[in-house]
């Protein structure tokens, strides 16, 4: 009854028939995450083109740099802030993945000086 | 700075229908939602609701929030998303963050209607990822299409942690079992029983001790409660998975009010941290109106009442009177009664009494 596709871009958690929802895949994006090249769909959040990718890591504690992933997915938490194309501290749960994105763990603490 | 007869902090149920009935009434009304989309929460939610038809009973949450959307189009309403109100002034100035910058709004009334966060448990090592909120879950699949894991452990029998455990099966996940901490389930037994048949182990009197993983989660160890609340030394047992969810109620998403200095009281009811209001949802900064989850923790049904009384008293109280008013709030306030009544509305009634709302 439900079935899984092996995607391409990497760990198969793509829902791929559901009872009541359906998915638009429509249109492939590239983006990279440190550096790696991946690839997630039009609409995903970048969040969410992260775990499809096998991504769990998404930031450091400060003091003692536990590997942390995010709690929320609607913007409290901060566990999921990532640099994106240069600019530090977004939130990737409500950011919305572009094509060729270029995204970044923080592995430090980031203090933006205004 | 921008002008407005009305500023609506947050566009979920509560929100978008203060904007109704504020627009409704003549008001020039912008809203301010963090997220990219309108609908809050109820964007996720794919279970069909109870309460009555006038709020949408047995139509799905996310079919709620395209109505609510819908009701809106063809209106003045300015909406801004991925814009999060940041600061709120005793002059009715916000700020806004949008687009890496910052800006000001100024308005006759404001509405806060942030909503809620989840809370979080305590035990050993629940920071490794893996371990996520029951609504984070939601949010993954059924937003994204993308799965937490392949097989959940739930904290937390709530209506929440039933609906998303059910949820999780219809998306393909195996639950492998769902632990209370206390001695019996704490939301709908309709609920319960779906995942039952489905072979779904709830295990009350259980509590999670810790998790364990190399970088994330791999197992967790449970325990046994007593009905003091103490663990029962020997009753530990290993759940594998590779997602935790946990379901352990919301609280209030007070911050905006707390730090404008609205008189605040802590309601274990409701939640949290609320405003204290007035019968007009007022807060104790003038202008200032509250309604939804901000003012307790509740259901999206309630919270759409509450939107559309917040929304008919602000524009009131701003010299725009609604061409329905008096049919409309009586009207309102008998659906909040019909929504509080009986033994499921108990612990809310009790909540609202401590902050001077009585139903009796």
């Amino acid at each position: 009854m439900i079935k899984y596709v092996l995607e391409e871009s990497g760990e198969d958690m793509r829902i791929d028939e559901h009872p009541i929802l359906t998915f638009a895949k429509d249109k492939k994006i590239r983006f990279t995450f440190n550096g790696k090249e991946m690839f997630g769909y039009l609409g995903d959040t970048i969040a969410a083109a992260l775990v499809d990718n096998g991504i769990m890591e998404f930031s450091k504690s400060v003091i003692h740099e536990r590997p942390r992933g995010f709690y929320c997915a609607i913007g409290n938490c901060g566990s999921c802030n990532m640099t994106v194309n240069g600019v530090e501290n977004v939130k990737t749960c409500l950011t919305l993945l572009e094509e060729n994105m270029v995204v970044e763990n923080e592995l430090s603490e980031v203090i933006i000086n205004d | 700075m921008i002008e407005k007869d009305l500023v609506v902090i947050g566009g979920g149920p509560a929100g978008l229908s203060a904007c109704k009935v504020a627009l409704d009434a003549g008001m020039k009304v912008a809203v301010f939602e963090r997220s990219f989309l309108l609908g809050g929460q109820l964007v996720k939610q794919t279970h069909k609701f109870f309460g009555s038809e006038s709020q949408y009973a047995r139509t799905r949450g996310i079919d709620i929030a395209k109505i609510l959307i819908d009701e809106l189009d063809n209106t003045d309403l300015e909406v801004f998303l991925n814009a999060t109100v940041v600061g709120l002034y005793k002059d009715n100035v916000i700020t806004v963050y949008q687009d890496n910058k910052y800006f000001k709004v100024k308005a006759k009334a404001i509405i806060i209607a942030t909503g809620a966060s989840e809370k979080f448990l305590a035990f050993e090592n629940n920071d490794l990822p893996g371990i996520y909120g029951a609504g984070a879950v939601q949010t993954l699949m059924n937003i994204h299409g993308v799965l937490p894991g392949k097989e959940v452990v739930m904290v937390g029998s709530g209506n929440i942690g039933l609906i998303v455990s059910y949820q999780l099966i219809q998306a393909g996940v195996k639950v492998k079992a769902l632990i209370e901490a206390a001695g019996k389930i704490g939301g709908y037994q309709v609920h319960a029983s779906k995942l039952r048949r489905l072979g779904v182990d709830i295990i009350t009197n259980t509590t999670v001790k810790r998790a364990v993983g190399d970088g994330k989660i791999e197992k967790i160890v449970t325990v046994k409660l007593d009905d003091s609340w103490n663990e029962i030394e020997g009753s530990e047992q290993e759940i594998s998975c590779d997602a935790l969810c946990i379901s352990v109620g919301l609280s209030p998403m007070h911050m905006l009010l707390s730090m404008a200095e609205a008189n605040m009281t802590y309601v274990g009811e409701l939640g949290g941290l609320v405003p204290i209001k007035s019968c007009d949802y007022e807060t104790s900064l003038a202008h200032v109106y509250a309604c939804g989850d901000v003012t307790g923790i509740e259901e999206a049904s309630s919270a759409m009442v509450e939107g559309k009384i917040a929304g008919l008293m602000a524009a009131k109280h701003a010299g725009f009177i609604h061409p329905d008013y008096e049919a409309l709030e009586n009207e309102l306030n008998n659906q909040l009664c019909v929504l509080r009544q009986g033994p499921c509305g108990e612990k809310i009634r009790c909540g609202l009494k401590k902050v001077g709302e009585v139903y009796d």
